[in-house]
């Protein structure tokens, strides 16, 4: 029995291995290979334009890439975008799950609501977002005029500091439904008995805010900044479709892209690619032990 | 006191409505935009009219008229609904394979698979250009296909894995009484009871193949295989210097109401599938 046993978990063993291939095999040659294939480009002279030329050039592309001043003012959007984003995006999702997570009628179609700027293709909303914010005919400035907002019609995408902020305001009406559902999740988790007991206690509202749900929720709310983090660092789509990158809202990815497909240049391209990757990664570490020190501590 | 309660209801209230106004007016002013004569979406600061008087659908005549933007309908039909088949057959078998069968090695693939989905897409951007004109799948449907596998099977792998392992033991132990090999157990044992899984991640591969950019912008050079995401954010007006919002809002209302269209049947099921993604991982 004991024999038979182990053969047919052995047997099962072997039919997981053959069934699991395709999908290992696909990752392996699809995201595998041509990730190590970025980072063998990135120490190449390759270019698109060019194939079959391309000679073993060794750290010079990441030293061109530390001396070069668009892909540090790229950085620097790059950054100044995370930070403003990722820190609303977490305030306003904190706060449309505490409002979601009450009882009150509409609740499904609220939870809808908010599911709704999260489905949409980013390219439509940015696209729509373009249009809202037009000087010459966007529902934004009419808004702004008519509740005395606004003296004058404003170009929202046209200078600078305005085209970051647009930008950023997109992302936050796309992303802060995402943060809220996750955060909801969390907060589904925490027992009424200690909201209760904390009642008892004499606890006020933002007491029990403060020292019940909010430790309780915590790593929900890391796991989620985690997630906004990644993908605000190598934010693409919003930026082309609204500013293609000028007007100071060049982004990292955008940047990376324009030295790949614009420029040819492949090897380049690359290295940039490699440094963005080596971020993510690096942003991901910091907090895997954020919140695995959190585990420990409880 | 009650004052008080009362005066907390009416924040309340007006803090959702807020939210409410913040979240749908943006969809609310495409629709409406999309349904107005074209000459009158360009309606001065000030002078602007809410609602489309009167409603014409000549937009999206319009658009439709066009062709190419039918195209890329068809197309991203094509790619998203390749993506979603592909990666629900071999992430479900995987998932079976990990999450039931414990094949050896099953927390280095699972390992491999988390770190994968972790992968910027910008990264491997360069390297798949190259690996796909290697393999003359540049510019077609099938190198999109693939290249989307890439962002939804890790997550389809992880997600229903976890759904797997928690399934009860019994039916698959009484299945394998019966006799039935582990091919026959996946299919009509494991399917069935997995099929909430299925569908929620389905449902986010779907999403994410439909809405996709980048790959698409990068692998694809023209109308034939152009899909609508591109189409949309490439759309030329009659002169370099005119953007063709009518158009632009027509297709772009037309992409959105499938969307919301399954938002509103399968909340339930999309909120699951993101909370399990992202807080099981």
């Amino acid at each position: 029995m004991r024999a038979g046993a182990r053969s047919l978990s052995e047997s099962r063993a072997r039919a997981g291995a053959v069934l699991v291939s395709p999908a290992v095999v696909l990752i392996v040659t699809a995201a595998l290979l041509p990730l190590l294939r970025t980072f063998l480009l990135s120490v190449s002279d390759a270019r698109l334009d060019a194939p079959g030329t391309s000679r073993f050039i060794g750290l010079q592309n990441f030293a061109l890439l530390a001396r070069d001043p668009l892909f540090w003012d790229a950085a620097g959007h790059t950054a100044l975008f995370t930070i403003a984003s990722v820190s609303l995006e977490t305030c306003l999702g904190l706060a449309l799950a505490l409002v979601l997570h009450g009882r009150f009628r509409g609740r499904g179609w609220m939870r809808a609501a908010a599911l709704i700027p999260w489905a949409i293709p980013t390219v439509v909303s940015a696209q729509l977002w373009k249009f809202m914010l037009n000087d010459a005919y966007g529902v934004v400035n009419d808004l702004g005029l008519r509740l005395g907002l606004l003296n004058e019609p404003v170009a929202w995408l046209a200078a600078p500091g305005l085209a970051m902020a647009s930008v950023v305001a997109v992302d936050v009406w796309k992303t802060t439904p995402f943060v809220a559902l996750l955060v909801l999740a969390g907060l589904q988790t925490v027992p009424v008995e200690l909201h209760e007991a904390a009642q008892v206690d004499g606890a006020g509202r933002w007491e029990r805010f403060r020292r019940v749900t909010l430790p309780l929720i915590l790593p929900t709310l890391l796991v989620a900044m985690l997630f906004r983090t990644m993908d605000a660092i190598r934010v693409f789509d919003v930026i082309y479709v609204m500013t293609l990158g000028s007007v100071g809202t060049e982004s990292m990815a955008t940047y990376c892209r324009r030295l790949l497909v614009d420029f040819q240049d492949l090897g380049y391209g690359s290295a940039c690619s490699v440094a963005i990757f080596l971020l993510v990664g690096s942003v991901s570490a910091v907090y895997a032990v954020l919140l695995a020190r959190r585990e420990r501590a409880r | 006191m009650r004052a008080r309660r009362l005066l907390g209801r009416a924040a309340r209230g007006a803090g959702l409505l807020a939210a409410a106004a913040y979240l749908v007016f943006p969809l609310y002013w495409m629709v409406v935009s999309s349904l107005k004569a074209p000459s009158r979406i360009f309606q001065a600061p000030g002078t602007a009219t809410y609602v489309p008087d009167p409603p014409t659908l000549e937009s999206y005549a319009q658009v439709l008229r066009a062709g190419d933007f039918l195209l890329a309908l068809r197309n991203s039909i094509v790619v998203a609904g390749g993506t979603l088949a592909v990666a629900l057959a071999l992430g479900s078998l995987a998932a079976f394979a990990l999450g039931r069968l414990r094949a050896r090695g099953s927390r280095w693939i699972l390992g491999l698979v988390l770190a994968t989905s972790m992968f910027p897409q910008i990264a491997v951007l360069g390297g798949m250009f190259a690996w796909l004109r290697t393999l003359r799948l540049y510019d077609t449907h099938a190198g999109l296909i693939v290249s989307y596998l890439t962002l939804t099977l890790p997550f389809t792998i992880w997600v229903m894995t976890s759904f797997m392992k928690a399934l009860p033991r019994d039916l698959e132990d009484a299945a394998a009484m019966d006799g039935a090999g582990p091919l026959r157990t996946y299919w009509s044992v494991m399917m069935p009871l997995a099929a909430p899984g299925l569908v929620s991640t389905g449902l986010l591969a779907f999403i994410a193949a439909w809405n996709e950019f980048l790959f698409a912008l990068t692998f694809t050079t023209g109308a034939r295989t152009r899909t609508v995401p591109v189409a949309i954010a490439l759309f030329q007006g009659a002169t370099p210097h005119e953007i063709p919002w009518p158009e632009i809002l027509a297709a772009s209302v037309i992409v959105t109401l499938p969307l919301i269209v399954l938002v509103v049947i399968f909340q339930r099921r999309l909120v699951e599938g993101l909370t399990a993604g992202a807080l099981k991982g």
